[in-house]
C-alpha cells in the first residue's frame, strides 16, 4: 500500500548540511503494521515526516520515491498533500498535550479535521466528533467534547490525538512514539485500543518507538535504524532469537526484560564483574507515618497518607507506582524539599522533618542527601559548564571545589576529563546524565534519590548509566531511592520495592519477589503492563 | 456572583494599595522637587511680604504633613485642587484634556495594529522572504526616527508641500465648533450629534500626528507579533492540525495566531502605557492640547495640584488597562482562570 524507495533527507543547518536520512526504503502492506526502532538521532521520526511532508524549515528530500496506492507522491503539492493528510495517512504524536491546541476545546479540533474532509458540515460537525470519541472508548464523549486539553489526563489526551486522526478514516496511521510520557497501564490501554481499531477497520500502521519491546508486542514486522540507515528487518521474532546486525543485537541486550541481569544490558566485551555491594542491616533512613494533604479549592487533597519504609545503609528502594500515586511527593519530603503534613523522616537518627524544608538549604546535612533529576537537560544550569555543575555543591556545602575533587569525581563517573568544559548543549544525554551524578555525588551522600534518572535517556545509555549506580554504590556505599514507572529498570536496580497507590502503599518487599509473584492486583496490573519481548514471553508461557 | 465577576472585583480591590502609594508618592515627589510656586504666582515683581502671603492663601506655610492630610481630605471629598497656572479646577483640566490624549493614543494605536499585526504574521509564514525582510526595515526606520522629527517631516510634505492636511494647530480647525461634550472624544462626540463635517474636520487633525504615533509604536508590536507567530507555527499542535490536512488559513489563523494573541495583547499594553505618557514631544509638534503637554507645564512652575492630578490619573488609567489586559487574557485562554487564588 505505501512503498518508499530510496528515501534521502538532508537538512541545512548551521554547521552545514546533515544527512538525516540515507537511502531509506521500506513497504507497507494493507493491513499490517510495520515497527521503525531506533535511538534518537536514527532518523525514524524523519522517516515518518517525509513521507507525510511535514518536515521543518531547512528539512529537505532529497532523493527517492513515494508511493501510496499507487500514486506516486514523490513531488507533491501542498495541496495534493493536505487532501491526502487526514484522509488516506494520519499520524498521532507524542507529549499528547502539546499536540492539541491548548485554547480550543477538543471537540472542535476534531469538527476542524471532519469539515476539512467534507465529512460533516458546520451543523453536524458537533456530533459527529461525538461519535469519534466514542469511537477511541471516551466515556461520557457528550461532555467532554466541550473540554480544553489542559482538563484532560495524559492518556486521555493521546485517546483525543487518535480520534482526531482516525475521524476521517484513513488507511494508513502512522504513530510516533504515541506513549512516550505516558504511565506504563496507559501505554497498554492506549496501545491496546489503537490496536483494536486498526484491526477493525482494517487499517495499515506505522509504529515508531525507541522501545523494542513495545514494538514487538504490536507490530507484525520491524525495522532497525541508526545514523539514517536501515540495518536489519524482520519479524518480531526473529529478530530477538537471531539478530543478524550487531547493533539490533546491542540493542536488544540494553532492553530491560524479565531475567536479564543488569550487566547483561551491556554489550558482551563491557560486562565486567559485578563488584560486591555490601548491604548493612543497619538503617539508615527511616520514614515513619509521612502524610502529605495539599489544599485545594474543592477540598484537601491526600497525596501521601501514612506512608513507612526504611532504607538499610548501601541498600536500593524502590519506588514504584503511576504518576498521581504520591511517589514524588513522597521523595520530594524525603530530599527535604517539601514539609510533610506530619510524620517523621529519621535519618541516621535524627529527625529530619524537625527542620523547616526552608531552612534546610543551609543545614549541615544537606550534603547527606542529594538528588538526581529526571531531566538531566533542564536541571542542568544551561550556561555552566560541566566542572562549574559539579563544583557548585563543592564551594557551597563543601571544602571548595578543587581541581583535583573535580577530575576524581569526572572520572568516578566515567565522564571524560575534555568534557568538563563544555555547556550542556555540547553534550549527549547519558554525558549529561554523568554530569548530574557527579554533582549528587560530589559531596559523598549517605543517600541519593534518583527520580527517574533514565526516562529521558535512549536504551544503551540507560543501560551504561544504570550499570554506572551499580558500580558506584558498591565502591561508595550510598544507599539509593529509586523513584521510577517502569518496572524492567527497578527490579534491575532494587534490593527492596514499595509500590504506591493513590498515595498509600499498597505493597513492598524484595524486588524481585514483588515482581514475580505480585500480592495485590495492583502490582499485578503493573506487572502485566511493562512490554516484554516475544522470545521471553514465549518463555514464560513455558515455565 | 460568579466567579469572574468576583475575580475582577477582587483585581479592582488590589489596586487600592496601588493608588495610595501614587497618592503619596505623587504628594512627596512634587514638595522635593525644586521650585517655589509661591514666588511664580506672585510675578515678577513680587517682594518677599507679598510672597509670603500668597504662600499663605496657598497653604503652603504650614508642615508637609498637615498639607499633605488637608491635600487628602480634599481628594476624598471629590476635589484634585486648582491649578496656579491655568486657574481652573486640575478636574476639569483633565477631563478636557486626558480625552484629547486617549483620542490621540488610541486612533495611533489602532492604525498601529493595523499595519503591524498583518505584518508580523506575514513575515512569520514566509521567513527570510521579502515581506519578512521589508517588515524588518518598515519597524527600524519606524523605532529610529524619533517622533517629533517623523512629525515635523509628514507636516511638511502633507502640509506645506502638498498642502492636503490642515494646519497642525490642535484638535479642530477654529472654523469649527466642539461638539457637544458627552465623553470628550471629539470623533465620538461629533458622531453621536450627526455632525458629519465636524467629525471629519476632527479626523483630519488627528491623522498626522496619529500617523506619527504609530510608525513609533510599529516596531513592538510587529517583532513581537513575529516571534510569537513563529513560535506558535512550530508548536506540536500545529504539527497535528497539518497532519490530519488543516491547511492555509485555518492552520494560521484557528490555531497559530490566536495561540499568538497572548504576547501580542500583553506587549499591547505595554505599548499603551508608554505612549500615553510619552506622547509629549507629539503633542508638542501638532499643538495637541493633551496630558503630556499639561503636565509637562505644570512640572516646569511647580504647580503642585496639577502635576499631582495628572499622575493620580496615570495611576487609574493604568490600573484600569492591566484590568482590561487581564480579562482580555481570559477571553483569550481557558486556562487562565480569572478566579480570586
Amino acid at each position: 500500500m505505501l512503498s518508499v524507495t530510496n528515501l534521502a533527507v538532508r537538512f541545512q543547518t548551521r554547521r552545514g548540511p546533515v544527512d538525516a536520512l540515507k537511502g531509506v526504503s521500506l513497504d507497507v502492506a494493507s493491513g499490517e503494521i510495520l515497527g521503525v526502532v531506533g535511538e534518537s538521532g536514527s532518523g525514524k521520526s524523519v522517516t515518518a515526516y517525509s513521507i507525510m511532508r511535514l518536515l521543518e524549515a531547512g528539512g529537505q528530500v532529497t532523493d527517492g520515491t513515494v508511493r501510496y496506492g499507487g500514486v506516486d507522491l514523490s513531488d507533491p503539492t501542498e495541496t495534493q498533500m493536505g487532501n491526502i493528510r487526514g484522509r488516506e495517512i494520519s499520524m498521532i504524536f507524542q507529549n499528547p498535550r502539546a499536540a492539541l491546541n491548548p485554547i480550543r476545546r477538543v471537540g472542535d479540533q476534531i469538527g476542524d479535521v471532519l469539515r476539512r474532509h467534507a465529512r460533516a458540515t458546520r451543523t453536524t460537525a458537533r456530533a459527529e466528533a461525538i461519535r469519534a470519541l466514542e469511537a477511541v472508548r471516551i466515556r461520557d464523549a457528550a461532555a467532554r467534547v466541550d473540554a480544553y486539553p489542559f482538563e484532560l489526563s495524559g492518556g486521555m489526551c493521546q485517546r483525543v490525538v487518535i480520534a482526531l486522526a482516525l475521524a476521517c478514516d484513513p488507511k494508513l496511521l502512522i504513530m510516533d512514539e504515541p506513549t512516550t510520557g505516558l504511565d506504563i497501564t496507559t501505554q497498554k490501554a492506549v496501545m491496546d485500543l489503537v490496536a483494536d481499531l486498526i484491526r477493525d477497520r482494517g487499517m495499515s500502521a506505522i509504529l515508531i518507538t525507541h522501545d523494542l519491546g513495545l514494538a514487538s508486542g504490536y507490530c507484525d514486522r520491524i525495522m532497525v535504524m541508526r545514523d539514517g540507515e536501515v540495518v536489519e528487518r524482520g519479524t518480531p521474532l526473529s529478530l530477538f532469537t537471531t539478530p543478524d546486525h550487531p547493533y539490533t543485537r546491542r540493542l536488544i541486550d540494553a532492553t530491560p526484560r524479565l531475567g536479564a541481569q543488569i550487566r547483561e544490558l551491556l554489550p558482551v566485551e563491557a560486562r565486567t564483574p559485578l563488584p560486591e555491594r555490601r548491604v548493612e542491616d543497619e538503617p539508615l533512613l527511616e520514614v515513619r507515618n509521612l502524610v502529605k494533604t495539599f489544599p485545594s479549592r474543592s477540598g484537601p487533597v491526600h497525596a501521601v497518607r501514612d506512608v513507612s519504609f526504611t532504607i538499610n545503609k548501601g541498600q536500593t528502594l524502590g519506588l514504584v507506582g503511576e504518576s498521581g500515586c504520591g511517589k514524588s511527593t513522597t521523595s520530594s519530603m524525603v530530599v527535604r524539599l517539601l514539609d510533610p503534613t506530619s510524620g517523621q523522616i529519621i535519618f541516621r537518627g535524627e529527625d529530619l522533618a524537625a527542620t523547616p524544608a526552608s531552612r534546610f538549604a543551609r543545614d549541615p546535612r544537606r550534603a547527606r542527601i542529594q538528588m538526581v533529576f529526571q531531566d538531566a537537560t533542564n536541571s542542568l544550569n544551561p550556561r555552566h559548564t560541566s566542572r562549574q555543575s559539579i563544583a557548585e555543591p563543592l564551594r557551597r556545602l563543601g571544602d571548595g571545589a578543587s581541581d583535583e575533587r573535580i577530575a576524581e569525581l569526572a572520572d568516578l563517573v566515567g565522564l571524560p576529563l575534555p568534557l568538563l568544559d563544555r555547556f550542556p548543549h555540547q553534550l549527549s544525554g547519558g554525558q549529561k546524565a554523568r554530569v548530574g551524578i557527579a554533582r549528587a555525588i560530589a559531596l559523598d551522600p549517605d543517600l541519593l534519590i534518583l527520580d527517574e534518572p533514565t526516562a529521558a535517556l535512549d536504551v544503551s545509555s540507560q543501560a551504561v548509566v544504570l550499570n554506572l549506580l551499580i558500580d558506584l554504590q558498591a565502591r561508595l556505599g550510598i544507599s539509593y531511592l529509586f523513584v521510577s514507572h517502569d518496572l524492567n529498570v527497578v527490579r534491575l536496580l532494587c534490593d527492596q520495592v514499595i509500590v504506591m497507590q493513590g498515595g498509600s502503599i499498597v505493597e513492598q518487599g524484595p524486588a524481585e519477589q514483588v515482581m514475580r509473584n505480585p500480592a495485590t492486583d495492583y502490582t499485578r496490573t503493573l506487572v502485566a503492563a511493562a512490554p516484554q519481548p516475544p522470545a521471553l514471553q514465549q518463555e514464560e508461557q513455558g515455565l | 456572583m460568579s466567579p469572574r465577576l468576583k475575580g475582577i472585583l477582587f483585581r479592582m480591590a488590589q489596586a487600592i494599595p496601588v493608588v495610595i502609594g501614587v497618592v503619596i508618592i505623587g504628594f512627596v515627589l512634587t514638595r522635593a522637587l525644586p521650585g517655589d510656586p509661591a514666588v511664580y504666582f506672585a510675578g515678577a515683581a513680587a517682594d518677599a511680604a507679598s510672597i509670603a502671603e500668597i504662600r499663605k492663601t496657598l497653604g503652603l506655610d504650614l508642615p508637609l504633613p498637615q498639607q499633605f492630610l488637608i491635600y487628602v481630605g480634599d481628594l476624598l471629598s471629590g476635589d484634585f485642587g486648582e491649578s496656579i497656572s491655568t486657574g481652573q479646577p486640575v478636574i476639569a483640566d483633565l477631563a478636557s484634556r486626558l480625552p484629547a490624549s486617549l483620542e490621540l493614543t488610541l486612533v495611533a494605536l489602532l492604525l498601529s495594529c493595523a499595519i503591524a499585526i498583518p505584518l508580523g504574521v506575514m513575515a512569520a509564514t514566509r521567513p527570510g522572504s521579502l515581506i519578512d525582510h521589508a517588515c524588518r526595515v518598515l519597524v527600524t526606520a519606524g523605532v529610529s526616527l524619533p517622533t517629533f522629527f517623523t512629525g515635523v517631516v509628514l507636516i511638511y510634505l502633507f502640509y506645506y508641500l502638498l498642502g492636503i492636511a490642515p494646519s497642525p494647530l490642535g484638535r479642530l480647525d477654529f472654523i469649527y465648533i466642539e461638539p457637544d461634550r458627552i465623553t470628550g472624544f471629539y470623533l465620538i462626540d461629533s458622531a453621536l450629534a450627526g455632525d458629519g463635517e465636524t467629525f471629519l474636520a476632527a479626523l483630519r487633525q488627528l491623522v498626522l500626528p496619529a500617523i506619527t504615533l504609530a510608525l513609533f509604536t510599529l516596531a513592538p508590536i510587529a517583532r513581537m507579533t513575529r516571534a510569537a507567530m513563529l513560535g506558535a507555527l512550530s508548536a506540536d499542535f500545529v504539527r497535528t492540525a497539518r497532519a490530519a490536512g488543516l491547511t492555509g488559513r485555518t492552520v494560521r489563523y484557528t490555531y497559530a495566531f490566536r495561540n499568538a494573541l497572548l504576547p501580542v495583547v500583553t506587549t499591547l499594553g505595554m505599548v499603551f502605557s508608554f505612549t500615553l505618557g510619552a506622547n509629549v514631544l507629539v503633542e508638542k509638534v501638532f499643538a495637541w492640547p493633551g496630558i503630556g503637554t499639561y503636565a509637562v507645564e505644570a512640572l516646569v512652575v511647580s504647580d503642585y495640584a496639577a502635576v499631582q492630578g495628572f499622575v493620580l490619573a496615570m495611576a487609574f488609567l493604568f490600573v484600569a488597562l492591566n484590568l482590561v489586559i487581564d480579562v482580555t487574557y481570559t477571553l483569550i485562554d481557558p486556562r487562565i482562570g480569572f478566579e480570586a487564588s
